[in-house]
């Protein structure tokens, strides 16, 4: 079994290797970090611009070929990602930002799971009654609807509601309240309460798409003559689908957790710019921006790091969960 | 507060000793849907009393297992339940999810049809049994129900208990699931056990040994059994009494012996004539029982047996016969207007179906009786193997392991087996029609292997197959006449005589060719099977492969396929090799018989004498798995009960592959069964059989043959 996984967790990693290197060789052909220093005035002379560019290791003059294994070298030998267009090293901008993005992640995902796993045996449970239809169509609207806007959405309730509470009960403009005074539960409130929109807006669209699949996974198992089995021992109908239905319905959720996670990445890096969160996702769009090629990369390296895990975190999961694949 | 609930239910039981323990009074149910509602059973009387075993017989959709759910209390919430249950006397309908529960699996537990899917597949095989024990003794402690868990998987008769109890479902057989379904039944000691189709998935060898297994459960708990079947075999051995059921009602019940002996519903007599029999299979031809049960959405008034029914009359149409006790015996019932004139003998139960006339000796094709088909030494293994980096191959299974036979033009070889014993992998190596691993196929006195795409592809005129599964082997989005023609596309005969050609297989398959343009869905499935062997026919093959061409029908209907494709051999000429677990559908249809263990041909011979007086141990045991309608005959013989399941064909057993079963190598002294152990037998002629057993004289040391 730890033979298994540690395969596939190779596969991964060598997944991540290729999606990162490409990563890079697509940003340096399309990108053009020169194009940051021709609109100056007084305009830099080519050589200096040239310079600038080869102390990033983006001059577009030197073939990608040559770049990514200076990149590569620059990597293996001094752990290095290079250095952003605003001299600051890629890892220390990584490190500063990927809290910000991990804890935003990992609390919408968890609470997504949760919510949507709910959801889904609820309205399986529940088929065609009117408990279902609603939370069918509200989660298509949800899916259906920009992640962006699901932000402003939010927004638009909080100002409301804190314009007839009176007070500034929700803070949704980035992480934390510049310049605060207060003791460490001071902080942390306002930390939470920064966190409050951000995380409904992801929990919202992972939940959506996690009960759809729970739900259809569920209602495959509601036939299944295993119940009818537990119901015959003495089992009452609720406790039979908790004890037998549920467990084997969440065995395929476990795949859809991977898959579902570079979705969550996604979104999450509009719903950091709408809340105006200085994290990955920030830093990713940034990087396009700017056409920093060193960053973007950076920033890709992130994401497939992620998948990586939660790719291997599903296979885990799975194999928990299901005896049939143990080996 | 316990005790005193059930001393005063003793006492109760006690001052009421003709109460029944379970009473089924004119119970209805109803399926409400978009289309108008469904009536699944209509009116159903029916008693069991403590420690008796009831059989209730019937075709699928007659209302047998929607009764018995009913009594459990499991049926969809949609259904609506008339009528009342009483289980000692208390009813068991408008009970809360809650109540009910306290019962199942307790007082009344059930035992269902398909053990690969009704075991939760997360959960340990021991867990799932201890788990019913708990639900019922809130002060059972958890390790205490995991061994009484290893006890019941004990008197089941699972080997190595404490080790199985940590299996999970994928890793048991399904023999040994349905064991330990089996053994959940039994766990707390009910007192009604409801078995529905225990054995229909299981091969006869292992039916027999979950058979055995139910009556030893009902022996150490002493509960009623209710075991509901479409077999009348399985219930001529096991039960007392028996119910049969058609379109929602009972329509006939008895003791065994009387319906047996004596049927008095026309259909009753019609499911028995119908039914190929061990006991006189071969000698007289089926009586098939013709049409289909009548939809029960749209049920006409009168008979709903009346449209099948040979002996109708016009007061059947009027009105529905309610049940009628035959004689003095208030146990013996039926539902027939005619019953009186069938008990009395005024109306003879062998006349009421006309046997179907045997083809005109003018239709009969002749042909020489050259070999059409020879199959040497065939094999056919598969590499297992292991390792996802570094693949190599940790063992063969030996799907086919030397397999001969041969088969002559015009005659049928029936070529029988447990399922996994490599039948469906020796036809699909045949059909194939090219170089096999080792060994040789002759066809048409032609070897295969030698054939160029050209040929083969015009060989395959030549040889055309039918499939298990009506319903799974036509395409449902083609009509009829496009799936019947698909074969003649492929050799590219032009569509007006393709369409031709259609209808007349489709007439001579017994179908209206006027259906062609019709969809597979709206054909019964006797109908659609007659689909498959017309699109089978219409290359004009000279040899037929049938996998398994009846075991997925009806037993009424079963029949009439049969008869058709012995008339098709006989007016066409065809050669058949004929697959099948059902030994005495092929004890009817086939001249010869090879008898398949682990990849070999154990026995082969003429059919009359391998069913006569076979040879081989594993044969001897496989005919005395199979149940006989008759309840006198089940009783006087001795079965050879096999132990355990068929090996896995990875499994590398020296000498003998069948001894690690062979009831006979047990009888051996030393040195017979060294032989069995080092060297393996080859075939040779033991009477006037090939055999392959070292010590087959003394195969009568075990249990003499059948009749």
């Amino acid at each position: 079994m730890i033979g298994f996984i540690a395969k596939r967790f190779i596969n991964y990693a060598i997944l991540s290797a290729i999606a990162t290197l490409s990563a890079y060789v697509l940003a340096s052909i399309i990108l053009n970090p020169a194009s940051r220093y021709l609109g100056r005035n007084p305009a830099p002379s080519t050589e200096t611009i040239n310079s600038i560019l080869d102390g990033f290791g983006t001059n577009p003059n030197t073939p990608v070929i040559e770049r990514l294994w200076a990149w590569i070298v620059n990597l293996v030998a001094h752990g290095s990602l290079g250095n952003t267009i605003h001299n600051t090293s890629v890892i220390s901008e990584m490190t500063a930002r990927a809290g910000t993005s991990l804890r935003l992640l990992i609390l919408g995902t968890i609470i997504a799971a949760v919510i949507g796993v709910v959801l889904g045996v609820w309205g399986a449970v529940r088929q065609y009654k009117t408990s279902d239809q609603v939370i069918s169509y509200a989660s298509f609207t949800v899916l259906a609807m920009p992640s962006f806007v699901i932000g402003i959405l939010l927004m638009i309730t909080a100002t409301t509601l804190n314009n007839v509470l009176g007070i500034q009960l929700i803070n949704f403009t980035g992480e934390y309240t510049a310049g605060l005074e207060g003791g460490w539960w001071v902080h942390f409130w306002d930390r939470a309460a920064h966190l409050l929109l951000p995380t409904i807006s992801l929990t919202l669209m992972g939940a959506a798409g996690y009960s759809r699949y729970q739900r259809s996974a569920m209602l495959d198992v509601l036939s299944a003559d295993y119940i009818r089995t537990a119901r015959s021992k003495g089992r009452t109908r609720g406790s039979a689908l908790l004890r037998h239905g549920v467990r084997v319905a969440l065995i395929p959720m476990s795949t859809y957790f991977a898959y579902s996670f570079a979705t969550v990445l996604a979104g999450a890096a509009v719903t950091e710019l709408v809340f105006s969160w200085h994290g990955m996702g920030e830093m990713l769009m940034q990087a396009i921006q700017q056409s920093d090629i060193n960053a973007f990369t950076g920033a890709i390296l992130f994401n497939a790091i992620l998948i990586l895990i939660a790719g291997t975190l599903a296979d885990i999961v799975y194999a928990a969960l299901d005896p049939r694949v143990r080996v | 507060m316990t005790n005193t609930l059930i001393n005063s239910a003793a006492a109760h039981r006690e001052r009421t000793p003709a109460q029944h323990l379970l009473e089924v009074r004119d119970l209805t149910v109803t399926f409400p849907q978009p289309s108008g509602a469904v009536t699944a059973v209509r009116g159903v009387n029916y008693h069991v009393d403590k420690g008796e075993f009831l059989g209730i017989v019937g075709e699928s959709g007659s209302g047998k297992s929607v009764s018995s759910l009913a009594v459990m209390g499991l049926l969809p919430s949609s259904a609506k339940v008339g009528g009342d249950i009483l289980f000692e006397g208390k009813s068991l309908l408008n009970r809360s999810d809650k109540d009910m529960s306290k019962l199942r699996g307790d007082g009344i537990s059930i035992i269902f049809q398909d053990p690969l899917s009704a075991l939760t597949p997360v959960y340990t095989i021991g867990a799932q049994i201890a788990e019913a024990l708990l639900l019922h003794d809130s002060k059972l402690s958890q390790l205490a129900a995991n061994t009484r868990a290893v006890e019941l998987l004990k008197v089941v008769g699972i080997p190595n208990p404490e080790r199985r109890a940590q299996a999970f479902p994928h890793e048991f057989s399904g023999g040994m699931r349905q064991r330990a379904m089996i053994a959940i039944a039994i766990a707390n000691n009910p007192r009604l056990i409801i078995a529905d189709e225990p054995t229909t998935a299981l091969d006869v060898t292992i039916q027999a040994q979950i058979l055995e297994v139910l009556q030893k459960a009902k022996e150490l708990t002493g509960a009623a059994v209710v075991l509901i079947t479409h077999d009348l075999g399985v219930v001529a051995g096991n039960a007392d009494r028996l119910a049969v059921m058609y379109a929602g009602r009972i329509v006939e019940t008895g003791t065994v012996d009387e319906v047996f002996r004596a049927p008095s519903m026309p259909y009753t007599i019609g499911l028995l004539r119908s039914m190929p029999n061990l006991a006189t299979a071969g000698h007289t031809r089926l009586v098939p029982l013709e049409g289909r049960p009548p939809l029960l959405s749209n049920l006409a008034p009168g008979c709903p047996f009346a449209d099948r029914c040979p002996a109708v009359i016009d007061a059947c149409r009027t009105t529905e016969p309610p049940l009628m006790q035959i004689g003095d015996d208030p146990l013996n019932a039926s539902a027939c207007i005619r019953v009186a004139e069938i008990a009395s003998g005024e109306l003879k139960r062998g006349e009421i179906y006309p046997v179907p006339e045997p083809v005109a000796p003018a239709e009969r094709a002749d042909v020489e009786p050259e070999n059409v088909m020879a199959v040497t030494t065939l094999k056919r293994h598969f590499p297992l193997t292991k390792g996802a980096i570094f693949k190599h191959t940790v063992g063969i299974v030996r799907a086919v392991d030397g397999v001969s036979f041969e088969i002559k033009a015009g005659q049928t070889l029936g070529l029988v087996g447990e399922s996994g014993c490599g039948k469906s992998t020796t036809i699909m190596e045949i059909l194939e029609l090219a170089k096999p691993q080792a060994g040789q196929v002759i066809i048409n006195g032609r070897d295969v292997a030698t054939l160029s795409a050209k040929e083969r592809r015009a060989l395959r005129q030549d040889i055309q197959v039918v499939f298990q599964d009506p319903m799974a082997s036509l395409d449902p989005r083609l009509p009829v006449q496009d799936i019947v023609g698909e074969p003649l596309t492929v050799h590219g005969v032009s569509a007006k005589d393709r369409l031709k050609k259609v209808a007349d297989v489709l007439e001579l398959v017994g179908l209206d060719p006027s259906m062609a343009s019709r969809y597979p869905h709206e054909f019964s499935g006797g109908q659609r099977q007659r689909i498959g062997i017309a699109r089978a026919l219409v290359t004009d093959p000279k040899i037929v492969v049938l996998d398994e061409p009846v075991s997925a029908l009806d037993v009424s209907i079963q029949a009439g396929v049969i008869n058709l494709l012995q008339d098709l051999q006989e007016k066409l000429g065809l050669s058949y090799l004929f697959v099948a677990h059902d030994l005495a559908v092929v004890r009817q249809i086939a001249d010869n018989v090879a008898v398949m263990y682990l990849g070999r041909i154990v026995e082969s011979g003429s059919a009359e004498q391998i069913f006569e007086n076979p040879q081989h141990p594993y044969t001897r045991a496989l005919l005395s798995a199979v149940p006989v309608p008759d309840p006198a005959i089940e009783r006087s013989r001795t079965r050879i009960i096999l132990d355990g399941d068929l090996p896995s064909p990875t499994e590398n057993i020296s000498g003998c592959n069948f001894r690690t079963r062979c009831p006979l190598y047990r009888l051996m002294d030393e040195a017979g069964q060294k032989r069995c152990a080092t060297d393996d037998p080859e075939p040779r002629l033991v009477g006037s059989t090939l055999v392959a057993c070292h010590h087959a004289e003394n195969t009568d040391l075990m249990a003499p043959a059948l009749t």
